[in-house]
């Protein structure tokens, strides 16, 4: 009734070729985002920004990197933990060198440095392809999490090995660091998701996502229709290691405040990360937003169900957790391989004929 | 002979018997990979999950003993018996044969045709809930494994070798379990290999693997081939489990042997058992030498990555692997 393009006329291309053709779906952007950045902040408590916001939007732009890479141009990566790894060690590092500095700066140069490091392994990739680039890409995990534990230049030669953000300040508010507030530390995050998303959102639907898009159907094809693979691959490879930088460098410096590489930004995060992706739906910028919101809710909420309500042990319910997410998994396989943005799909086909379906 | 060299020597004889234990994890993967194309990320929490049920039976531990305690309320924990090595082992099998019918029929059936990727991460979501079934089924705690097989360095080795170099050369330090393992191996890849060759099963297997269709239009039964190979390959992770486990305890860390089996795969080829035999001795070896002459250089543990580069350059310069098939691409 309300969502359906009938008598939304369209004057101009430009009109005719923005993100959200429907009006509704524009109204619900708009709302969404007034939302975020207008209501939430005023309201959000130390609980909410730390269990759920933060984390969530944090691993929402790690999603959209790997989405980018993996479901718009196919290729498989199982090194998003190190990268992430070098989002952060590379803030860090920009951070305690350069103070003065302001770090939303800092925190875009670590995704650019990133970035850097992700063509370098993303080089193979022209000559490996499929499982075999999977396994590949676990070299950079691996080989990264092992450089940054063993030279101490990384962690600036701290004993404990471990990196600690110090305090700085946008606009003389405080967003990292131990007396950063809640509303702070989730307005930095939100800006950056929100600038991830629309960035993600307007390359994947431009030449450049088109490129991404026929090598991942078929690279042969792609490149005999003139798609160059070499650019088309690393500037997949660059992007999306840009945005598991910015990720990595928000997660350490906003949201944990100190890191220990290992335990961080270990292959658990790889697969954490594949898992959103894939729960989420590959190739959709939404449903790198919905396999985050599914993947950090539902330990929250399995927590509060057994520790909380049922009052069971701990490490009993922590088993669970990964029996449900284990099941969970391969039900989601099983059932929707698309993912939760397919499901979204074809909730909003069903609406543009709601309510005469026939 | 200058004692250097002798412990490079010792080196790579110790590597070439890791490499026996890697081999013997990668096998499990190009058993599946070749029979139905799913490369099995779970191999490693199946070995775990092995040897813990073995550990389990032995003892004559309560399956979930803490869940139902947590529910119920009652102070369950052990049987009042314990059982011998051997029928443990034969039971852990049958276990093992259960959950590959399990997996057979509740999982790998509704995935029929779905592309590789999807089937992986599938996979993947067996490791986990094998990892928390497996932890609430016998407890999360770290296991002794004991199934008799001998421990500790081989004195005869050391005493037969002390004499090959100077003073401060004290033999060949070898340990015994790595030699019963390497024989182990060795007794494993020739009985599948007389079983896919010479028993109808076995033709049927390597039917399957090449080519699906032509094989189902034969009057092959694919599930009841895929239901044999993930018992075959629930069998060598019962295998590879015992080695590891009585090397180093059963525990978590045991699940992370496919994480080292994979170069292994990639060096060797996904589809081919010899490749994994090679593939699993260059990689020892190549990577204890590594440690030993470059490690103390850059801080040690290189062994954590190693293999990995190792098998990336390598792939590089020959992307199927050492053994792989020809990748033919077409349009």
């Amino acid at each position: 009734m309300f969502y359906r393009e009938a008598g939304d006329f369209k004057t101009s291309y430009e009109d005719d070729s923005q993100t959200f053709p429907i009006k509704f779906d524009r109204l619900r952007y708009y709302a969404v985002l007034a939302v975020a950045f207008g209501i939430i902040p005023f309201i959000i408590n130390d609980y909410w920004a730390n269990a759920v916001f933060v984390p969530l939007m944090i691993y929402t732009i790690a999603a959209i990197g790997l989405n980018i890479l993996t479901g718009y141009c196919g290729q498989v990566s199982l090194g998003t933990g190190g990268f992430m790894a070098v989002g952060a060690y590379a803030s860090y590092k920009l951070m305690t060198s350069f103070p003065d500095v302001s770090i939303l700066i800092h925190i875009l140069l670590a995704g650019a440095v990133t970035a850097v490091v992700g063509v370098l392994f993303g080089l193979p990739s022209l000559r490996i392809k499929g499982f075999y680039l999977a396994v590949a890409t676990l070299a950079a995990q691996f080989f990264l999490v092992w450089l940054f534990n063993k030279v101490p230049w990384f962690y600036n030669y701290s004993a404990s090995g471990q990196i600690t953000a110090p305090e700085r300040t946008v606009l003389s508010i405080p967003v990292t660091g131990a007396n950063t507030d809640a509303w702070a530390k989730y307005m930095v995050v939100l800006l950056f998701v929100t600038g991830c998303a629309w960035l993600a959102r307007n390359l994947t639907r431009g030449s450049l996502g088109r490129s991404w898009m026929a090598i991942r159907d078929m690279d042969i094809a792609a490149e005999i229709i003139g798609v160059n693979p070499l650019k088309a691959k690393l500037s997949a490879f660059a992007i999306s290691s840009f945005f598991i930088g910015v990720s990595g460098a928000l997660f350490f410096s906003v949201y944990l405040g100190a890191a220990e590489v290992g335990e961080a930004f270990g292959i658990q995060k790889s697969f954490l990360i594949l898992f959103m992706v894939i729960i989420g739906g590959l190739g959709s910028i939404f449903g790198s937003f919905a396999g985050a919101a599914f993947m950090v809710l539902m330990p929250v909420l399995m927590k509060n169900i057994f520790v909380g309500a049922l009052g069971w042990p701990t490490d009993l319910a922590a088993h669970l957790e990964f029996m449900v997410i284990g099941g969970l998994i391969i039900v989601f396989l099983i059932l929707e391989p698309h993912g939760l943005a397919q499901l979204w799909r074809i909730a909003k086909e069903k609406l543009r004929l709601w309510p005469f379906p026939h | 002979m200058p004692d250097q060299f002798l412990y490079a020597v010792e080196v790579i004889i110790n590597g070439l018997m890791a490499g026996v234990l890697y081999a013997l994890v990668a096998l499990g993967f190009v058993l599946i990979f070749k029979a139905s194309g799913i490369f099995n990320y779970a191999q490693g929490v199946m070995a775990l999950f092995a040897a813990m049920t073995l550990v389990g039976i032995q003892k004559g531990q309560i399956p979930f003993a803490k869940l139902i305690n947590t529910v119920m309320g009652t102070e369950l924990e052990h049987f009042p018996w314990t059982v011998p090595v051997i029928p443990a082992i034969i039971l852990a099998f049958g276990v093992m044969i259960l959950f590959a019918i399990i997996v057979e029929k509740y999982i790998l059936k509704h995935l029929v045709n779905q592309p590789e990727i999807i089937l992986f991460m599938a996979t993947i979501g067996l490791a986990y809930f094998m990892e928390g079934f497996g932890d609430i089924m016998w407890g999360p705690e770290i296991k002794k494994l004991d199934v008799g097989l001998p421990q500790g360095g081989s004195f005869w080795i050391e005493d037969m070798t002390i004499g090959l170099g100077g003073e401060n050369f004290y033999g060949f330090f070898i340990d015994k379990l790595d030699m019963v393992a390497t024989v182990v191996a060795i007794l494993l890849v020739a009985a599948l290999t007389i079983f896919s060759q010479y028993s109808k099963q076995g033709r049927a297997l390597r039917a399957v693997a090449d080519d699906h269709q032509a094989a189902l239009s034969v009057g092959i039964s694919l599930r009841f081939i895929w239901v044999l190979v993930w018992s075959i390959a629930g069998f060598v992770a019962l295998v590879a489990g015992i080695m590891w486990g009585a090397k180093s305890g059963v525990q978590f860390s045991l699940s992370l042997i496919a994480l080292k089996a994979l170069p292994v795969l990639m060096l060797g080829g996904f589809t081919s058992i010899p490749g994994a035999i090679v593939g699993g001795l260059i990689i020892g070896v190549g990577e204890k030498l590594f440690e030993f002459s470059i490690g103390p250089l850059v801080g040690g543990a290189t062994e954590n990555w190693f293999a990995y580069v190792l098998a990336l350059i390598f792939l590089v310069f020959r992307p199927q692997g050492l053994f792989g098939e020809k990748i033919i691409e077409r349009v």
